[in-house]
């Protein structure tokens, strides 16, 4: 037992353990706001009267929830930085990150949409109805009157994509991420296959930290935040 | 409603039908319910790498490069045929466990000697000893050497030797690039995304070497680290490593060892380290 705990202070000590998940602590950060904007302006589009944009919300959602993650990121890392050259600075590790971000954000949007979607059908008809009967326009009564208790009603499939989220930042290193914590596994295992079990253990457990509190903390909101009807 | 419960019955057999999906594929392709012996049976299992040209690359139903030249040589020695050695892929990160869970027999795949291994497995050889180098576009002259990256990019596999030696010791003003693969590595030294890709320089005169990207590439040839490539072999198994490191000897003495270097590097230039190759295997333990 001795030996074996001796095995993850020897990682601790060699590796940047903490450091790893803080990087994707950060992607998950920057991804979730991103992809909840993009998200919540394509919900909109697809509740709106205007067909044109029903369709355009529509395809988006179709074409990214169906394209898998490690194509996007990779798409990121391969056409836009490597063929395109774009960079986002000097920095390599820098414009890998937020190329990271926005491939993450692009593809969590779709979802955060969905979940949003979901929200405003649990608000009735009668409240869009009474909206309009008091003369709002669409985008009014959209963010005085529908909005706010769709995003009640959203939470908890919103907290289920901001877990995938997070769970999927380690596809990062798609997009050249090379400090976040699957490279650092992968480096691990490479160097120490002696400690393999101390290594999977180290990256089940720190996960399993980083998602119950997720996971408790929506469920407590959105019954809390539910709207009484 | 009944159409709704045929909806269910439809998805449930779908899933079914993914989830046995998967767990076929776990298997590493080898065919189902096909008679697996282990060592001393009627097929030998050889780990090799299936993604590295010039070393270990699947090419339809058949295995090129040098590590699987090298495998068939001492399979060979070892009393097996040519029909009785079977291939599997074993990635970097899966050779240890592939040895203990008796998958595979012995692995060749670029598979270094070093003492955190040596816990676990049994090494046999080495059978050939690489160094780190750089690749760089055929045009470069300002590249010569680890010294004169300043300022460059360069790129390399997540997780590599490679990888972890640039950042030790030239970290500073050098930016590496990590991908999952080499072959990653050469498209982005293709298109001018990065300066140079750094690994073993027979991997690299290997990528150098493929038909798509003739031409294209040099090896530097300026080595800064000793890798020596050994036989993986399950833990305990000092018999057969006796076994191997005799074949390896004998291939060295009879010249096909240099015959398999030079084909399978053709046309890049590159000559293995003569103060370190044909290396003498080290005793087994």
């Amino acid at each position: 037992m001795d030996d074996f705990l001796a095995g993850f202070a020897e990682l601790f000590a060699r590796y940047d353990v903490l450091g790893a998940f803080w990087v994707n602590i950060q992607l998950t950060f920057w991804a979730a706001i991103l992809s909840l904007l993009l998200g919540s302006v394509l919900a909109l589009m697809r509740i709106s009267p205007i067909p044109s944009l029903q369709w355009a919300g529509t395809a988006y959602v179709t074409v990214f929830r169906n394209t898998p993650l490690t194509i996007i990121l990779t798409f990121m890392y391969l056409v836009v930085f490597s063929q395109l050259g774009l960079k986002l600075s000097d920095d390599l590790e820098t414009t890998f990150f937020w190329f990271a971000v926005i491939g993450l954000s692009v593809y969590h949007a779709a979802f955060v949409c969905e979940a949003i979607r979901s929200g405003v059908n649990t608000v009735p008809v009668g409240q869009a109805e009474a909206a309009r009967a008091i003369g709002l326009s669409f985008l009014p009564a959209a963010r005085l009157v529908i909005f706010p208790q769709a995003f009640r009603g959203a939470i908890a499939p919103l907290g289920n994509t901001l877990i995938a989220l997070l769970k999927n930042s380690t596809v990062a290193a798609a997009a050249s991420v090379a400090t976040e914590t699957s490279s650092l596994m992968r480096t691990m295992i490479e160097f120490r296959p002696d400690l393999m079990v101390a290594i999977f253990l180290t990256f089940a457990i720190g996960y399993v930290i980083l998602v119950i509190p997720i996971g408790v903390g929506t469920t407590w909101l959105s019954q809390r935040l539910a709207v009484k009807r | 409603m009944r159409k709704h419960t045929m909806g269910l019955l439809a998805m449930a057999a779908a899933s079914t039908l993914a989830l046995s999906a998967c767990g076929g594929a776990e298997v590493g392709g080898e065919p189902a319910g096909e008679d697996t012996a282990t060592a001393g049976g009627d097929t030998i299992r050889i780990g090799i790498k299936y993604d590295q040209p010039g070393l270990g690359l699947q090419d339809g139903d058949t295995f090129t490069g040098f590590d699987t030249d090298v495998a068939r040589y001492v399979a060979n020695e070892l009393g097996y045929s040519e029909d009785q050695i079977e291939f599997v892929e074993t990635i970097s990160a899966n050779r240890e466990t592939a040895l203990q869970n008796g998958d595979v027999d012995m692995i060749f795949a670029t598979y270094s000697i070093n003492d955190e291994r040596k816990e676990l497995i049994d090494f046999a050889g080495p059978y050939f000893v690489a160094g780190q180098d750089l690749l760089v576009a055929a045009d470069n002259t300002d590249i010569t050497g680890p010294e004169t990256l300043e300022g460059k990019n360069l790129c390399s596999v997540t997780g590599s030797t490679s990888a972890e030696n640039i950042k030790t010791d030239y970290a500073e003003g050098v930016q590496l690039v990590e991908r999952g693969g080499y072959a990653e590595c050469a498209t982005a030294l293709a298109s001018g995304a990065v300066d140079a890709v750094t690994t073993d320089d027979i991997i690299l005169a290997g990528l150098a070497a493929t038909e798509e990207n003739a031409g294209k590439f040099k090896v530097v040839g300026a080595p800064f680290s000793e890798e020596r490539y050994g036989v993986g072999l399950p833990d305990g198994s000092t018999e057969t490593c006796e076994e191997v490191n005799a074949a390896i000897t004998k291939m060295i003495e009879d010249g096909t060892w240099e015959e398999l270097v030079t084909t399978n590097t053709e046309g890049t230039g590159y000559t293995p380290d003569a103060d370190l190759n044909p290396p003498t295997v080290d005793a087994c333990e």
